[in-house]
């Protein structure tokens, strides 16, 4: 194949121009990624007294960044688990009345060992420990 | 003396810049008269509602602030303290919906008027864009109060997009401006709602009307079947832009009865660690598309049925775009069009899954 003037000043200037146009989008495409945030290591958090926390009722904590909902059952044991649901990520809350977990968002329902029974979620809850610390309960990471 | 001013001023710009192709259009443009010549007014129905957003949303910018810790607080301020704040919002609300509603009314006349044939098909085409970043414009702008309801739904709706096979969890991210729902993607939304969305919007838009300045309007097979002398026509100036005028305050007026009498509840902030409230549900415009998933068992055979549901959207979406260049043979013994057929069944499939979504 020959190579004429034209030819070779063409393809100089077309693979200038692929990496001209490059050099413009590279940066204005790695801008638009949010950058990682350093997430604070968390692996237990305080949940408060469990004299303030009445049975057969939940509230969500925050765990680091992530919501966990913390479950008083009506024999006054303790329950924690991931508050997103598996499904499209709404918080869920505890029902007192079926004394299950629900999610509002597509009506997901989960026991209270965070296995999903009914509706869209497609995998359970994950597992949080809750030990009693003086009489403060403390959540933390399983495993 | 005024009209003096005016011809002169006419006169002086027609030497300049010659204003024959403007002047051909008003004078020779017609639009034909039958009984379904209501639907061509659907389209400019949608355009004076773009505009009513156009001019609200630029006095809504005057005051609200992204962030969030700014956002809602803003919008309390915007209605409670602003004179006429509560107006400019109601009437942005409710100009987004009605654009939404008659979006869809005319893409659904336009479908069974078959007015996307050849050589409309590039309109058809632009008008489904149109139509989408309609709703993306709604998605967006839905969260800027940072309300409880918008929140969630934004949760949901970007959780959506990262089922998606691949592209989907970056997508999410992008979307989100991070792995949640915080003030970054509020910001981000902020951005895409007030900027991008418009830009591009416009651009389609123009487009849009182009091609149908360029090709006038569309006659039905019956009125084309016609002979020439019983085709009736009005001119498009002034007789149908008077009409579609008309149009325009009878729908200002609906517009301004809305917003007065049915004001947009504000709700509660956005808590990122509270519960999803009860009744939570998207925008009606969305709720078709809810309500199906929500249909969907948590697994069909081994794919995630959100993920089903959510490629089975996407795939209608393209394939309903492309309607214009899809050609199924007609029987002759069959009474309706296989595709007038498809379009029914998508009119009652919407309708249904919308009505159910309210009850359930």
């Amino acid at each position: 194949m020959k190579i004429n003037r034209r030819k070779f000043l063409n393809s100089i200037l077309g693979i200038g121009g692929i990496g001209g146009i490059l050099s413009i989008f590279y940066p204005i495409v790695s801008y638009l990624i949010p950058p990682k945030m350093a997430e604070p290591k968390v692996n237990s958090v305080k949940a408060g007294m469990t004299s303030d926390f009445a049975a057969n009722s939940y509230k969500i904590v925050k765990f680091g960044r992530k919501p966990v909902i913390l479950i008083k059952t009506v024999d006054n044991q303790y329950k924690a688990l991931s508050a997103s649901c598996t499904h499209l990520d709404c918080i869920v809350q505890y029902k007192s009345d079926t004394k299950q977990i629900w999610c509002a968002c597509h009506n997901g329902i989960y026991d209270l060992n965070g296995r999903n029974i009914s509706g869209p979620p497609p995998r359970p809850l994950e597992q949080y420990d809750v030990k009693i610390v003086k009489d403060e309960i403390v959540i933390t990471k399983m495993g | 003396m005024l009209k003096n001013i005016g011809s002169k001023i006419v006169s002086s710009i027609d030497e300049r810049y010659d204003l024959t192709p403007v002047r051909n259009l008003l004078q020779h443009k017609k639009v034909p008269e039958h009984r379904h010549s209501v639907w061509y007014y659907m389209g400019g129905v949608t355009l004076f509602l773009f505009i009513v957003q156009l001019l609200t949303g630029i006095l809504l910018l005057l005051y609200y602030r992204p962030g969030e810790d700014s956002a809602y607080e803003s919008v309390r301020f915007i209605v409670t303290e602003v004179k006429f704040g509560w107006l400019i919002r109601n009437v942005h609300s409710w100009s987004a919906n009605l654009l939404v509603l008659f979006a869809f009314v005319h893409m659904f006349s336009v479908f069974f008027s078959k007015a996307y044939e050849k050589p409309r098909e590039l309109t058809w085409i632009t008008g489904f864009i149109i139509l989408v970043f309609s709703l993306a414009f709604g998605f967006s702008g839905y969260l800027l109060p940072w309300n409880e309801l918008a929140f969630f739904a934004t949760k949901v709706g970007t959780d959506i997009v990262g089922v998606v096979p691949v592209i989907g969890q970056p997508l999410k991210v992008l979307l989100r401006g991070g792995e949640d729902v915080t003030g970054a993607t509020l910001s981000r939304f902020f951005g895409i709602h007030v900027a991008i969305l418009p830009a591009i919007f416009t651009f389609f838009l123009a487009l849009h009307l182009l091609f149908i300045q360029r090709q006038g309007m569309h006659e039905p097979e019956e009125f084309k079947n016609l002979p020439e002398e019983k085709k009736k026509y009005i001119p498009f100036f002034p007789d149908f832009a008077l009409k579609d005028f008309l149009l325009w305050v009878v729908v200002f007026n609906v517009l301004i009865f809305l917003a007065l009498y049915f004001p947009w509840e504000l709700g509660n902030k956005a808590d990122a660690f509270a519960s999803a409230p009860k009744g939570i549900r998207p925008e009606w415009y969305f709720m078709f598309m809810f309500q199906s998933l929500k249909f969907l068992p948590a697994h069909i055979l081994f794919i995630e049925g959100e993920l089903l549901g959510v490629l089975f959207f996407g795939v209608a979406g393209f394939i309903w775009m492309l309607v214009p260049y899809i050609k199924i043979k007609h029987r002759s013994g069959w009474k309706f069009q296989p595709l007038t057929l498809i379009g029914i069944f998508v009119v009652i499939f919407i309708v249904i899954m919308t009505v159910l979504g309210y009850l359930l």
